[in-house]
């Protein structure tokens, strides 16, 4: 039903009884990230007229998070550069931010929240923007130590409290090489520390990329000084006796007992979906919470976006749950357009980009499943690009420090057309037209 | 402070107030200006903030650099004014600055 003449269908019942307050509809948006904030700045510019309240838990609107582990970190991104918009953009288009705002539980035969504070919040749509958070060690000995030098990245906080220790010849121990692990990595090795990066798998990125791409960015680590151990599993944190820091980390590399001294750790292994929301109020959750491609759950007054929702992909044919800023606008339009009495499905291919040492890595489409990779590269080996293959179509690419390059990988994964291979190894040959 | 006018693919103008320094992608997204997505926030990763300056503004605005020309050549519904307009930054001397937008970003 469209949200206007839903208004509308209220103001005639109103007519007929008079004595009744007038009500707006209210759309309340628990989690003020990316995905909640461009949900909320969406339905505005559809010229959604009810109420429209974004509920975060952190002190901060909307903020950017990729920057977090790389310009911010590095002190080169001002707070305040990274919100997403300024707090007068709120109130000028009515969209009642609530900073500080916990969400305890849904009583969805109510329609109502109740808030940290013990009030109670009613709404005609839900839409759970919540996010993750990050994964932490799971290690035997560690429950109810608070230690002030271990740290992960997804807040502004986490940074906040991470920084003074970024200090020149610190030895900074990294457990996990993904893109969170990288960019720290990237970051402190410029800023001076001592840098080991400890990786469980026995390649870097291994689950989002191919083994050419990780040599490649291993050798862009390690050339920096970064000290890379791969097939490394953490066994234990000593800390001091007020167990209040990290003295050393323990672990073995291919089965053998090692171990290292650390001045602060950092822990990037992955996110969890806060899908705890969801689950008590009995919506089903399988790998984030279960949404249909229109971002509905079961209930039809409650929705989820972003990093916390599992959705079906077009792309894949299956269903996904992605952790990324595209997804999150992407799946934020999807929700807005449903909130609007609209159906429009995303068609979107995920993509995703890192930035380490100035150089930016750009990928799109999932290689999952590929039977080919080509590589790209320059004479000097600084630029590389992995097209991945799959019944001759390029299915993802992993573009580096070839901007130009990856919007035409995007368009080659997006057209889905078939290419000679041989054409696509020639770096000799434009892209560009092997797309076209 | 200078004002800019942002032009929607479907015509629809929006004349808005920018803050000197901020970038042109910024003012659209604090004014919540359709057409203008940003995914990569700003830092020239896709392309989502393209729009097409009049020929008359673009000798005012540095020319884009190696990248971003790069990124503009590969995008969608490329004319010959077309920039990433996270990487023009607002000035007095754009005070009165036209951005038309691309269709490509409403989302269709």
């Amino acid at each position: 039903m469209n949200a206007e003449r839903h208004v509308g269908d209220v103001g005639v019942l109103l007519g007929r009884e008079r004595n009744v307050v007038a009500m707006e509809e209210r759309i309340v948006i628990v989690g003020a990230g990316q995905a909640g904030g461009e949900l909320a700045a969406g339905l505005r510019k559809q010229g959604y007229k009810g109420r429209v309240l974004l509920l975060g838990d952190e002190a901060h609107p909307p903020y950017q998070r990729p920057p977090l582990s790389k310009g911010f970190l590095q002190g080169k991104v001002a707070l305040t550069d990274l919100y997403l918009k300024p707090l007068a953009t709120y109130e000028r288009f009515d969209i009642e931010l609530k900073s500080g705002t916990r969400v305890e539980a849904i009583d969805r035969a109510a329609r109502e929240v109740s808030l940290g504070d013990g009030s109670r919040l009613a709404y005609d749509k839900l839409v759970l923007a919540t996010g993750g958070r990050a994964r932490p060690l799971s290690l035997p000995g560690l429950e109810g130590a608070r230690l002030e030098n271990l740290f992960s990245v997804r807040s502004i906080s986490d940074i906040e409290a991470m920084r003074g220790r970024f200090v020149p010849g610190n030895h900074l121990v990294i457990v996990g090489g993904g893109y969170v692990g990288l960019e720290v990595a990237a970051v402190a090795v410029q800023l001076g520390l001592r840098v080991t990066l400890l990786e469980a798998a026995p390649r870097l990125l291994s689950r989002v990329t191919g083994p050419e791409v990780s040599s490649f960015i291993e050798k862009l680590h390690r050339e920096r000084g970064v000290e890379l151990r791969l097939s490394c599993e953490v066994r234990s944190l000593e800390l001091d006796e007020a167990r209040r820091q990290v003295r050393g980390v323990g672990f073995a590399c291919h089965g053998v007992p090692e171990r290292l001294e650390a001045d602060l750790v950092l822990v990037g292994i992955g996110l969890i979906p806060n899908t705890e929301l969801a689950s008590a109020a009995g919506l089903a959750v399988d790998n984030g919470i279960v949404v249909d491609e229109y971002a509905c759950t079961a209930d039809p007054n409650i929705l989820a976006i972003g990093d916390c929702a599992n959705q079906p992909s077009a792309y894949t044919g299956g269903r996904i749950r992605l952790e990324s800023v595209p997804n999150a606008i992407e799946h934020a339009r999807v929700a807005a357009a449903t909130l609007m009495g609209k159906r429009e499905p995303s068609s979107a291919i995920p993509w995703f980009w890192s930035d380490q040492y100035g150089l930016k890595l750009q990928m799109v489409g999932l290689s999952t499943g590929y039977e080919q990779c080509v590589t790209r590269s320059s004479a000097e080996g600084k630029e590389f690009s992995a097209f991945y293959l799959k019944d001759r179509r390029v299915i993802a690419a992993d573009v580096i420090g070839r901007p130009a390059e990856f919007m035409a990988a995007r368009r080659l994964v997006s057209s889905r057309a078939e290419v000679d291979a041989a054409r696509l190894g020639d770096v000799a040959v434009p892209l560009a037209s092997i797309a076209a | 402070m200078a004002k800019v006018t942002f032009i929607e693919a479907s015509g629809k103008q929006h004349e808005v107030t920018a803050q000197e320094g901020q970038s042109v992608m910024q003012v659209a997204m604090d004014n919540l200006v359709p057409g203008i997505v940003a995914e990569c926030g700003g830092f020239a990763n896709c392309a989502t903030c393209h729009g097409y300056v009049d020929d008359a503004w673009l000798k005012k605005i540095p020319p884009p650099d190696a990248a971003e020309e790069g990124m503009i050549e590969c995008a969608f519904h490329v004319q010959p004014n077309s920039r990433l307009t996270c990487q023009i930054k607002v000035t007095p001397a754009l005070d009165g600055l036209v951005v038309r937008l691309p269709v490509s970003q409403t989302g269709e």
